[in-house]
């Protein structure tokens, strides 16, 4: 993994004081409230690591920033923009599916099961959404691809198909093709829970790179505490649909307030 | 000297084998041609219409769905070939049409247009299932990346779904292709419109063929043109499975 | 072009009036698909079993009878079987005979898919046991093994017999009584096609959709997943 490479494709530009900014989300599937009157900040550039019991709502809340789910009350904005409303006559009201997906574009997400496009090669992979959602032009879209390549240390799997990469790799290729789209908030799903426990130290290697070099804002939700202690800046603890607890990454972990926090912790650790 | 369907010659002449194989087969290849192409057309247009969030589009697909396929192959033919002229509003004289030099008529076109909107009904469902094969992840994946819906269906969804719509669809492209012997009923010089006028010329002949000969070459060569359609689904098959399923199916 | 108006086109009239005889003519369509469904259900059967027969001698030609009589269309079977069935007779019943047989072979056909399929997939260890346990072949085939499979073929039974509805018109080729002889005929009389195939039409359409909900409804019953 080149750690010296310029990295170019993670420098974004922030204009507001809080990227994510989460206001009173409720989420119900059927009968079970999964977020409730949830309140959420993250600044610019930072590294937010969220964990919890399954159930929690930690997957949920990135899903509702994702757009995948929409939830039932509350407000996102994005670098200052709503995402689920738009201004008009002075108030705000519900957007517009063309205003949902314009403010959408900051945001990109990494999958726990990949998700790779599996007829197109990993890098016709990464250059399919630059080419056809930012305009850019074959060469450019293949410079910027083969460059994120590089990064991950697969610069020699441009011509590969999904099915002949490991779990590892797969991944590795997601994370690049979420990166070519220059995205301003990068949303990672239990990224290394499908994978055998020899090929996450490079996956984790990866977002190390990109939580150290770059100013992408970054949610991941994970089990990862090893990562959360060396690259997070906030770990926030998630239960029953709220925040139950957040601090740095030596707070949190080393002498949690809530007992459900340490019971947690520990049946993790214990993993 | 009236004869029986058993006995007589056991072969065609090369000009009775002709008229029926290639001046009949011309024409059966062409309404094929026709019909698929309209069908697939419709299949696309219809299949994916019933995926639509839109109610009123699922319920348009689902409609056009229904009656293309509960009213069979031969009541379109009819209905299209002697009713819908007339609540179109033109007379079937007035119109010619002219295929490879030979004029075929208006029903000719009702032929097609039928089993092409007959098969619409079948391949809409195929599409339809096609797709929804694909993987929540794939739609999502696309979200994440900003692609419109559009573009979605385009560059993931569909060409992924082509694989699993190969071969419902190559069946269907054989019925279709079956279903063509029909339209000789309204009047369409087809390999078994050609097959019939010599069974019932036969007994003017001097030594005409039997009904054996006659009819097993008709189903003979409806069954080479089957075996090719299915060969030529199966090379499909075999060339888009290849790579991506890391060499193996 | 001159446009006709539609009072020209479509006269309620002549609906009523044909509507009797055309509903007549749909009752032996339906006759003849019902008898055609039965006959096709037993012959699929047989030739299924017969596929399986460890003599060569057998198993070929049944192969090569079935996927000839799947890959040609039934049209052309009927034209081919008509003069073969009652030869020289002009018994009109000789055509709706014809009519039977014909949909019976080639459905008979396509069911021996479908029983074979359904016979295939019987868990191995059915069999195993029936060995283990001495059965006689008689046994074996009517106990064990024909009624798991059978389950799994209803589905694909019932969409047959919608099939076997929609092809059953096919007998006015060789002068079976039926929808489409007389809507035809009727059509050719008074020149009045489009009341003619338009009742067909709408007629057809109300026995083959609600047997298509039927279909649908066998195969949620018994289209369950094998253990």
């Amino acid at each position: 993994m080149d750690s010296n490479v310029p990295s170019d494709a993670l420098r974004v530009e922030a204009h507001a004081d809080t990227m994510v900014r989460m206001r009173k989300i409720n989420k119900i599937f059927g009968e079970n409230h999964v977020l409730r009157d949830l309140d959420l900040d993250v600044a610019p550039a930072e590294k937010v690591v969220i964990i919890g019991p399954s159930g929690s709502g930690k997957t949920t809340i990135l899903r509702v920033i994702m757009t995948l789910e929409r939830p039932n009350s509350g407000s996102v904005e994005i670098d200052g923009r709503h995402l689920y409303h738009e201004p008009k006559g002075g108030g705000l009201v519900d957007a517009r599916e063309a205003h949902v997906r314009e403010v959408r574009t900051d945001i990109s997400m990494v999958f726990q099961h990949f998700n790779l496009f599996p007829h197109m090669t990993a890098l016709d992979n990464i250059t399919l959404a630059p080419v056809k959602v930012l305009g850019l032009t074959s060469e450019e879209a293949n410079d910027r691809g083969t460059e994120l390549l590089r990064m991950v240390g697969l610069a020699d799997k441009s011509g590969h198909y999904p099915a002949e990469l490991s779990g590892g790799q797969k991944q590795r290729v997601a994370i690049a093709r979420s990166l070519a789209m220059r995205p301003k908030v990068m949303l990672f799903d239990e990224v290394t829970s499908a994978l055998d426990p020899e090929l996450v130290g490079e996956v984790l290697a990866v977002l190390k790179d990109i939580a150290s070099q770059g100013t992408t804002t970054m949610m991941l939700v994970t089990h990862e505490m090893g990562f959360a202690r060396e690259a997070a800046d906030r770990v926030l603890m998630f239960d029953r649909g709220q925040v139950l607890e957040e601090g740095t990454p030596e707070q949190l972990l080393r002498e949690p307030e809530h007992e459900r926090t340490r019971s947690f912790l520990k049946a993790v650790l214990q993993h | 000297m009236a004869s029986r369907s058993w006995g007589r010659d056991a072969v065609l002449t090369w000009d009775q084998f002709s008229r029926i194989a290639f001046d009949g087969g011309v024409i059966t290849v062409s309404v094929f041609v026709m019909a698929a192409v309209l069908g697939t057309v419709l299949s696309l247009l219809f299949g994916i219409m019933g995926l639509s969030e839109s109610r009123l589009f699922r319920g348009i697909s689902r409609i056009y769905v229904e009656v293309a396929r509960g009213a069979s192959a031969i009541v379109l033919v009819f209905f299209a070939a002697f009713a819908a002229p007339r609540f179109i509003g033109f007379r079937t004289s007035d119109v010619s049409v002219t295929l490879f030099g030979i004029d075929v008529g208006w029903v000719f076109i009702a032929g097609a247009v039928a089993l092409g909107i007959n098969m619409g009904g079948y391949g809409a469902e195929v599409v339809r299932g096609g797709i929804k094969s694909i993987p929540r992840g794939q739609t999502e994946a696309s979200i994440s990346l900003s692609l419109t819906n559009g573009q979605r269906l385009r560059y993931v969804i569909l060409p992924q779904a082509v694989m699993t719509m190969l071969p419902p669809y190559g069946n269907l492209n054989i019925e279709v292709m079956k279903g063509t012997a029909l339209v000789s009923l309204i009047g369409v010089a087809d390999m078994t419109f050609f097959a019939r006028d010599l069974f019932n010329r036969r007994n003017f002949l001097e030594n005409g063929p039997s009904l054996v000969v006659i009819w097993g070459t008709a189903l003979v060569l409806y069954f080479i043109v089957s075996q090719a359609i299915a060969a030529f689904y199966r090379w499909q098959e075999r060339r888009f499975g290849g790579r991506w399923f890391g060499g193996r199916l | 072009m001159t446009f006709t108006l539609a009072q020209e086109v479509w006269r309620w009239e002549v609906v009523w009036e044909f509507l009797p005889e055309i509903a007549w003519g749909m009752a032996f369509t339906v006759l003849a698909t019902v008898i055609g469904i039965t006959v096709a259900m037993v012959l699929g059967l047989v030739l299924a079993l017969l596929r399986r027969s460890q003599i060569k001698a057998i198993r070929w030609p049944t192969i090569s009878i079935i996927e000839f009589i799947r890959s040609t269309p039934l049209l052309v079977q009927l034209l081919f079987l008509f003069p073969l069935v009652l030869p020289g007779s002009r018994v009109p019943t000789a055509a709706f005979v014809t009519l039977v047989v014909g949909l019976a072979l080639h459905y008979g056909a396509y069911t021996s898919e479908s029983y074979r399929a359904g016979i295939e997939s019987v868990d191995r260890g059915q069999w195993e046991a029936s060995i283990a346990l001495n059965l006689a072949p008689a046994t074996k085939w009517t106990r064990v093994i024909l009624p798991q499979a059978i389950p799994t073929v209803i589905p694909a039974l019932g969409n047959y017999l919608v099939a076997m509805v929609k092809d059953a018109p096919l007998g006015i080729a060789i002068g079976a009584f039926g929808i489409l002889t007389v809507a035809s005929g009727l059509g050719s009389q008074t020149f009045r096609f489009t009341e003619a195939y338009g009742v067909m039409g709408l007629l057809f359409l109300a026995v083959s959709l609600p047997l298509a909900l039927f279909a649908r409804y066998l195969e949620k019953r018994y289209g369950f997943e094998r253990t």
